[in-house]
């Protein structure tokens, strides 16, 4: 029987929403407060969920201590306490949410093998989240405000 | 078609065990919940429905009755209690989270007034859960 497995995990870092590709007044008045010089943080929660058959042997969809070490090296320690417009992966992409989630899915993806990678979810606050999730039909993004 | 989900809680204790493996095995696959004392949990029991919204009433479907259900079908049975050694389904089942998320919607499906089950999501705590779709 396929089921799904989920698992929350938290870093915090800063960012700045600026691009190069647009003048000092179009930055701030797309980005916000979010273009302020010289940065904020958030303390990010990155839901990973996967899918597959439950083994019968082991009663999981994978074991959670596989997809801890997975996450802590793919995502945790790259990127926590870290500045992420400075990071490597976000040199040509502005570090928001949506492309920080896209970097991660597509680390976990690759890293990970025990199980499908369902979804990948990226909370910024307590209000607003972005999750790509991946289906038989292809994925789909979605992001929300609560 | 609408989603409606509704949350209970229940408590109760567990431990993970093969028989057919040794107590090597056991310990490898399963960590300190290979304690056979067992250790408990508070679980968070997510049922979403899924239908249409009725033009009269304005439900998807009666909350009261769905959460008659899910105390009657769930709760009464699974809270303040030991799911190895006390709840029937668990007796042969290695009581995971994903296998809890199954066997909840194994007793709620078809059980819910005029609405179809559409997923059934367990949290052990609140950063680990399981979901389960009716998928074969």
């Amino acid at each position: 029987m396929k089921a799904y497995f989920g698992r929350r995990y938290g870093f915090s870092a800063s960012h700045r929403l600026h691009t190069d590709e647009l003048s000092e007044a179009e930055n701030r008045a797309t980005y916000g407060k979010c273009n302020h010089p010289f940065g904020h943080g958030h303390n990010y929660v990155v839901e990973i969920t996967v899918g597959g058959p439950v083994d019968p042997d082991t009663g999981m969809v994978c074991n959670l201590v596989d997809l801890d070490a997975c996450v802590r090296e793919q995502v945790l320690e790259p990127f926590d306490h870290t500045n992420l417009n400075l990071l490597s992966c976000f040199e040509k992409f502005v570090p928001t949410t949506e492309n920080l989630c896209i970097e991660i899915d597509r680390r976990i993806r690759q890293a990970f093998r025990k199980a499908e990678i369902f979804s990948v979810r990226v909370e910024e606050t307590n209000n607003n989240f972005f999750e790509i999730e991946h289906s038989a039909s292809g994925s789909g993004s979605t992001a929300g405000r609560k | 078609m609408i989603l409606l989900t509704r949350k209970a809680d229940f408590s109760a204790a567990h431990f993970y065990w093969n028989d057919a493996w040794t107590e090597e095995q056991n310990v490898a696959a399963f960590g300190k919940c290979a304690n056979r004392n067992g250790h408990g949990h508070n679980y968070t029991l997510e049922v979403t429905v899924a239908g249409e919204v009725d033009a009269v009433t304005g439900f998807v479907v009666d909350l009261k009755q769905l959460k008659e259900v899910i105390e009657r079908e769930v709760i009464s049975v699974y809270d303040h209690r030991h799911f190895n050694h006390e709840v029937p389904e668990f007796r042969s089942v290695i009581p995971t989270t994903e296998n809890i998320a199954i066997a909840i919607w194994k007793r709620l499906e078809g059980k819910i007034p005029g609405a179809r089950l559409y997923k059934v999501r367990v949290y052990e705590m609140p950063d680990l859960f399981a979901e389960y779709r009716g998928e074969a």
